[in-house]
């Protein structure tokens, strides 16, 4: 399995994360190695395995739908790169 | 005081003999005056740890103690801690104070423990040997020139070195056991959703699981004592009362029937391992255990399926740091996507970065059904092969990494090489299990580690066999010079 210079930025992008060309060729070469070793499970057939979803096959529990927490806006807001008002800072989305 | 354990700690400080604030001045004395040579802690939290400790003698002298209360131990950076910078071993996080404190934390605060500070680790728990740490790496107190393993790396040097007389670490792939092996200590990582996940930052959520890191069987028992519990806030945490780890260390091994994994006896595993792995076993010999050879099947398996698993669940968690929230930002984004992506590539390292794309690739459109089921379907047959052993033994023994500590660097290049250090201890966390390594033999002045794998909940039986063999060994007593 060997991805093109084209898959790195695609996938990248998918991942938001940005890539410089210098980056491009050792990252073509480490996730195709990386590939490489994953592909080895092609060779089991699993056609009638059942996907294991949970370590412990339980199912997830559920709790009342109750409200258990207190608002602390600005606890959590003090760990913000930038806020104002209670709100958290973005560039403009909407022109 | 930096040679007792965990329960001798413990009646020295209910008898008088010191106090909890002598004692963590002690360790936090230790940390000023040896960590600059191993790197151990990213952050250590000496005012904190001193009031903590003032309040633990309150509570000796009100007769209210428990046998944790005032003795000191080490938090990995993974775990959320109140007011106390939680970085995760990443520069993302290198700017955030967490406005809660984890669950694990909350547990052993509770039970009267000191925190000392928070120890250094592979970014995001992604590695074997701590150097993929923002911080710098951590050094082997055995050789400074050798990494300690990774993830817990931080915890597992500052144990092994007696900066602290314990440590918790967290396990995805093998990141307590390895760490624990490659340094001379003794690691469990318990059973899936034995200890609450609440508050430890998510690498992949199917496979994380926090343990204890100790310097033997019995305090690692102690310690698991106070960490593991049923959290509702948890949605994966079983709720299934805690066993009495300390009351089953006593029982006599006789009887017992353990597998080695024959799989895992063949190429690629160091000479001197191999050695010490015997040397083990005919120690549970000489007690009465019966141990036959087993096979798992498919466990070759288990580090490719890992690369798919652990990724896609990473790159799905670690979205969260967006640049918006908390964590890094970039200077001066031109628009929203350019916040995302400049603040997510300059906040994580190479290795993250790595992850993320694979997972990132292995969810994509057109892919999931060959990557992620596959490897979930393989996880199943891998899981399989654990319940068929588990039908004809009691205990699954194996070596608990493929060699001794490595030269920092070594790996570093080649990222398909540092995943198969993890290649007998994959297998557990995918199938869910509990499984403890202990110091085995030293090979050539380095530490060795064997490793046992329980069925779900067994973690008493794991701590009770490790426990008889330190009682009759002292693999498990030998110390790094000039610590």
């Amino acid at each position: 399995m060997s991805l093109s210079s084209d898959d790195i930025h695609k996938i990248a992008h998918l991942a938001r994360l940005a890539v410089d060309e210098a980056e491009i060729a050792p990252l073509q070469r480490d996730l195709s190695n990386i590939l490489g070793l994953v592909e080895q499970m092609q060779a089991v057939d699993t056609s009638q395995v059942e996907p294991m979803a949970h370590p412990l096959e339980m199912p997830q529990r559920l709790r009342p739908d109750e409200v258990t927490e207190t608002n602390q806006r600005e606890r959590y807001l003090r760990n913000a790169p930038a806020a104002e008002n209670g709100l958290f800072l973005v560039p403009k989305v909407i022109e | 005081m930096h040679d007792k354990t965990l329960a001798q700690l413990s009646t020295g400080l209910a008898g008088g003999e010191f106090s909890s604030v002598e004692l963590t001045r002690h360790f936090l004395d230790r940390i000023a005056a040896l960590d600059g040579r191993l790197n151990s802690f990213i952050t250590v939290t000496e005012e904190q740890a001193l009031a903590q400790a003032e309040a633990a003698d309150a509570r000796i002298a009100a007769g209210e103690a428990g046998p944790l209360t005032g003795i000191p131990l080490a938090h990995k950076d993974i775990f959320c801690t109140q007011d106390v910078r939680t970085s995760c071993g990443s520069f993302m996080l290198d700017n955030f104070v967490s406005p809660y404190d984890a669950a694990v934390v909350t547990n052993l605060a509770q039970a009267g423990m000191v925190m000392l500070g928070k120890t250094n680790m592979d970014e995001f728990a992604m590695g074997s040997s701590n150097e993929t740490s923002y911080y710098g790496p951590v050094r082997n107190p055995w050789d400074s020139s050798r990494v300690p393993g990774g993830s817990s790396g931080g915890s597992a040097a500052a144990v092994a070195a007696r900066l602290a007389p314990a440590a918790t670490g967290t396990d995805t792939g093998g990141s307590i056991r390895q760490p624990a092996a490659l340094t001379g200590i003794t690691g469990l990582k318990p059973t899936y959703g034995r200890c609450s996940r609440w508050g430890m930052i998510a690498f992949a959520s199917s496979l994380d699981q926090a343990g204890p890191m100790a310097r033997s069987a019995e305090d690692a028992a102690l310690l698991l004592s106070g960490m593991a519990g049923f959290d509702e806030r948890d949605s994966t945490s079983v709720d299934r009362p805690v066993d009495d780890y300390a009351a089953a260390l006593e029982h006599p091994l006789a009887g017992l029937k353990v597998g080695l994994v024959r799989e895992f006896m063949q190429e690629g595993l160091d000479s001197g391992v191999a050695a010490a792995t015997e040397a083990v076993l005919g120690e549970l010999k000489r007690q009465g255990v019966e141990v036959i050879e087993i096979s798992l099947p498919n466990a070759h398996l288990s580090v490719p399926a890992y690369y798919v698993v652990a990724p896609a669940e990473c790159s799905s968690n670690l979205s969260r740091f967006d640049g918006v929230r908390f964590g890094h930002r970039c200077e001066d984004p031109k628009d929203l996507e350019d916040l995302y992506k400049r603040s997510r590539s300059e906040g994580f390292g190479a290795e993250v970065k790595r992850r993320i794309l694979i997972g990132t690739y292995a969810l994509s459109a057109g892919y999931y059904d060959a990557y992620y089921l596959k490897a979930q379907q393989v996880r199943q047959l891998i899981a399989q092969d654990f319940r068929s052993a588990f039908e004809r033994v009691d205990l699954i023994v194996t070596p608990t990494a493929p060699g001794t500590a490595f030269p920092l660097g070594d790996k570093t290049d080649d990222p398909v090489s540092m995943y198969l250090q993890d290649i007998y201890t994959i297998a557990v966390n995918l199938a869910g299990l509990p499984a403890i390594s202990i110091p085995a033999p030293p090979a050539e002045g380095l530490p060795t580690g064997f490793q046992m794998i329980g069925n779900h909940f067994e973690e008493a039986r794991l701590l009770n066999v490790a426990h008889q063999i330190q009682r009759e060994t002292d693999w498990h007593r030998q110390v790094p010079a000039g610590f």
